[in-house]
């Protein structure tokens, strides 16, 4: 395996504004939800910030929890798919194959971390949002699955353009849109094949948990908060 | 009917040809009824194809809603049919005669209806035979590690037993109508009897059939339910990852199956009139076996809840208690008032135990094992293990008429049935001479 990619997530940095939202929905062309959907709970977000709250009213501390695709190594959303539409791809990556999906939904069933959504309806964008779709993105069909791929796009333009130049992929040079767009700068990603790489040394520190971590999904996504 | 039956004086072919022939009222009313509420139904679905899938109420984290309820329940109605006929064929029970084919029967159609939910439920249900593994140029196979494709295979064999543990039966009787019949008819028994001439040979080869489906079909029913069970039970979520439900399913299965032979054999008895051949024993005999796997379904849902309030899983517990005292809390008490209270008050007694109160029963349980479909679905689902992501399903009016519609195709199917064939083997009566 050459790359598997990987994300820490710094909790003491995020600020739940959200920007990683925002920019998840335009750099991958989710679909928009209207008001009657969305109270239904169909509304798609690859990334969400979870809130909890700490300690007794009036003397409350939130925290905001990012929670995205967990890229899982033992993802259990994968062995239940019928088709084989969604699986492992060797760099570490749960990808979800929109054309075989058949949308028996069984993985999101299956999926701890809830971050699997389904097109409901054929997905509509009102002018002029239908104009703004990211080329390097496919649109996906109604009745298919589909959740964060950890900006797959920009990974392949990235090692593309390093095999042009004949060189490695520096670390730091793959950013997903969340990533990129964070401005607390509280996610970093990069290759946990590197041990040098900064995403290696975060998930290494002391700080770093996975989520829900004992169900042995072992995820790819590390978050880092103080110790208490 | 211009091709009615010819009917001899054979008393007891009479009975029991007598509802091949003709047109009652309330059977003509029945059929038009069933028939268009079945195709309210099929419209419904496809209104649901165009539209797309979210015209139902599932949403996320519920994901599967009605369409699953009814394809578990309806799997489980198929256990009335051949489960029952079998054992009852096996041990050579001789009270059976008037049972095995009306419980024959509700299988191959119960089956019939429930393996089309999970197609009814897909998100692209135009492109289901995705899930067959059929040769291709892409060289693209399913998943077999896919609990969803165990269940299919299980589904297909059990499918294709029942038709032929149908079937089989029948041939004796197909050949005798053959005799009989004029028009179309005779066409059609002709076609279907394969040539039956009521050799001894043919006998022996009939019975040995007979016998190896019998013990074949068992172990297919048990298997197939067990497999239903494992599409919840290999998911890691809470209350559904539990090693009890293979057999809790299989159980389950058993106790609605008794209840929905009970249910047809009470309107058959009435609507064809064959009270004379399905009698108040056979009503005693099989409220007793219900009575029986009421009992089974308590210990089981007992040994299911209280392992897991003692364990204290917080995970587990959300769901538990969401059932017990939460949101579906008036759904889980209907359930045990009916499927182990009312069954228990009318059927332990032998004074109290009739016909009318065997089928009040009866209905009481499949009420009762509907909402257990329910309740192992919805709420586990509504409780994801994060609890952001909690959400609560309802269903809108597409899934209610879909699911309204599959009782008409039930009524319809069988309404079908028992005027082509006769619903009580007439030669199991007779059969005695070869022996």
């Amino acid at each position: 395996m050459e790359h598997r990619w990987g994300m820490a997530i710094d909790l003491d940095r995020c600020t739940g504004c959200e920007a990683c939202v925002a920019a998840c929905h335009s750099e991958n062309n989710l679909p928009l939800s209207d008001p009657d959907q969305a109270s239904k709970g169909r509304a798609v977000h690859w990334i969400r910030v979870d809130r909890y709250y700490e300690g007794e009213f009036p003397d409350i501390r939130m925290k905001y929890m990012p929670v995205l695709c967990q890229q899982c190594d033992e993802a259990p959303c994968e062995p239940v798919c019928p088709v084989y539409a969604t699986y492992n791809n060797g760099e570490g990556l749960n990808v979800q194959v929109y054309n075989r999906c058949v949308g028996t939904r069984y993985c999101a069933n299956n999926c701890p971390y809830s971050v699997r959504f389904f097109n409901w309806f054929e997905p509509a964008w009102p002018e002029p949002l239908a104009l703004q779709h990211n080329p390097d993105v496919a649109i996906r069909p109604g009745g298919v699955m589909e959740k964060c791929t950890f900006c797959i796009q920009r990974i392949q333009r990235v090692k593309r353009d390093a095999t042009g130049d004949g060189r490695a992929i520096a670390d730091g040079e793959v950013q997903p849109a969340c990533v990129q767009s964070c401005p607390a700068e509280a996610m970093t990603f990069g290759d946990l094949n590197d041990p040098e790489s900064e995403v290696s040394r975060l998930a290494a520190s002391g700080r770093s948990t996975r989520l829900l971590e004992d169900l042995g999904t072992k995820p790819k996504v590390f978050y880092l908060q103080r110790a208490k | 009917m211009d091709t009615a039956v010819e009917i001899r004086t054979d008393p007891l072919r009479s009975a029991l040809w007598r509802p091949l022939g003709g047109i009652s009222r309330t059977y003509a009313l029945a059929l038009v009824f069933a028939f268009m509420a079945g195709a309210w139904g099929l419209a419904c679905w496809g209104y649901q194809i165009v539209r797309g899938i979210g015209v139902a109420g599932i949403r996320r984290p519920t994901m599967w809603g009605f369409y699953l309820v009814n394809f578990v329940f309806w799997i489980g109605i198929s256990h009335a049919g051949t489960l029952i006929s079998a054992i009852l064929r096996l041990t050579d029970a001789g009270w059976r005669k008037p049972v095995t084919r009306i419980a024959e029967a509700i299988t191959v159609f119960a089956l019939m209806i429930g393996a089309m939910f999970p197609i009814i439920h897909l998100g692209r249900p135009l492109v289901f035979f995705w899930l067959l593994p059929y040769p291709n140029s892409r060289l693209l196979w399913p998943n077999f590690r896919s609990p969803l494709l165990w269940d299919l295979t299980a589904i297909v064999t059990y499918l294709s037993g029942s038709v032929i543990y149908l079937y089989l039966p029948l041939i004796p009787d197909l050949a005798e109508l053959r005799q009989h019949s004029t028009g179309w008819r005779l066409r059609l028994y002709r076609l279907l009897s394969i040539g039956w001439t009521g050799s001894d040979r043919q006998w022996r080869a009939l019975e040995r059939a007979m016998r190896r489906m019998a013990g074949m079909i068992l172990a297919v029913a048990v298997s197939v339910h067990t497999v239903v069970a494992w599409d919840f039970a290999m998911a890691v979520a809470p209350m559904w990852h539990s090693t009890i439900f293979g057999p809790y399913f299989v159980a389950g299965a058993i106790f609605s199956g008794i209840a929905a032979l009970l249910v047809v054999m009470a309107i058959i008895r009435r609507l064809l009139r064959l009270e004379a051949y399905v009698q108040p024993v056979h009503f005693d005999n099989l409220g007793k076996l219900l009575f029986l796997m009421s009992l089974l379904w308590f210990y089981f849902t007992v040994g299911e809840n209280l392992t897991t309030w003692y364990g204290n899983n917080p995970a587990e517990m959300s769901v538990f208690g969401e059932r017990i005292r939460g949101r579906f809390a008036p759904y889980f008490w209907t359930m045990v008032g009916c499927n182990f209270v009312l069954p228990f008050m009318l059927l332990s007694n032998r004074r109290v135990r009739s016909i009318r109160t065997v089928t009040i029963s009866a209905v009481a349980v499949l009420v009762g094992m509907w909402l257990e479909r329910y309740l192992i679905i919805l709420p586990t689902l509504s409780h994801p293990r994060l609890a952001a992501a909690t959400g609560f399903y309802a269903p809108t009016w597409v899934e209610i008429s879909i699911t309204a519609s599959t009782f008409a195709a039930m009524t319809l199917f069988y309404l079908i049935f028992c005027k082509l064939f006769p619903v009580i083997a007439v030669w199991e009566y007779k059969h005695v001479a070869h022996r």
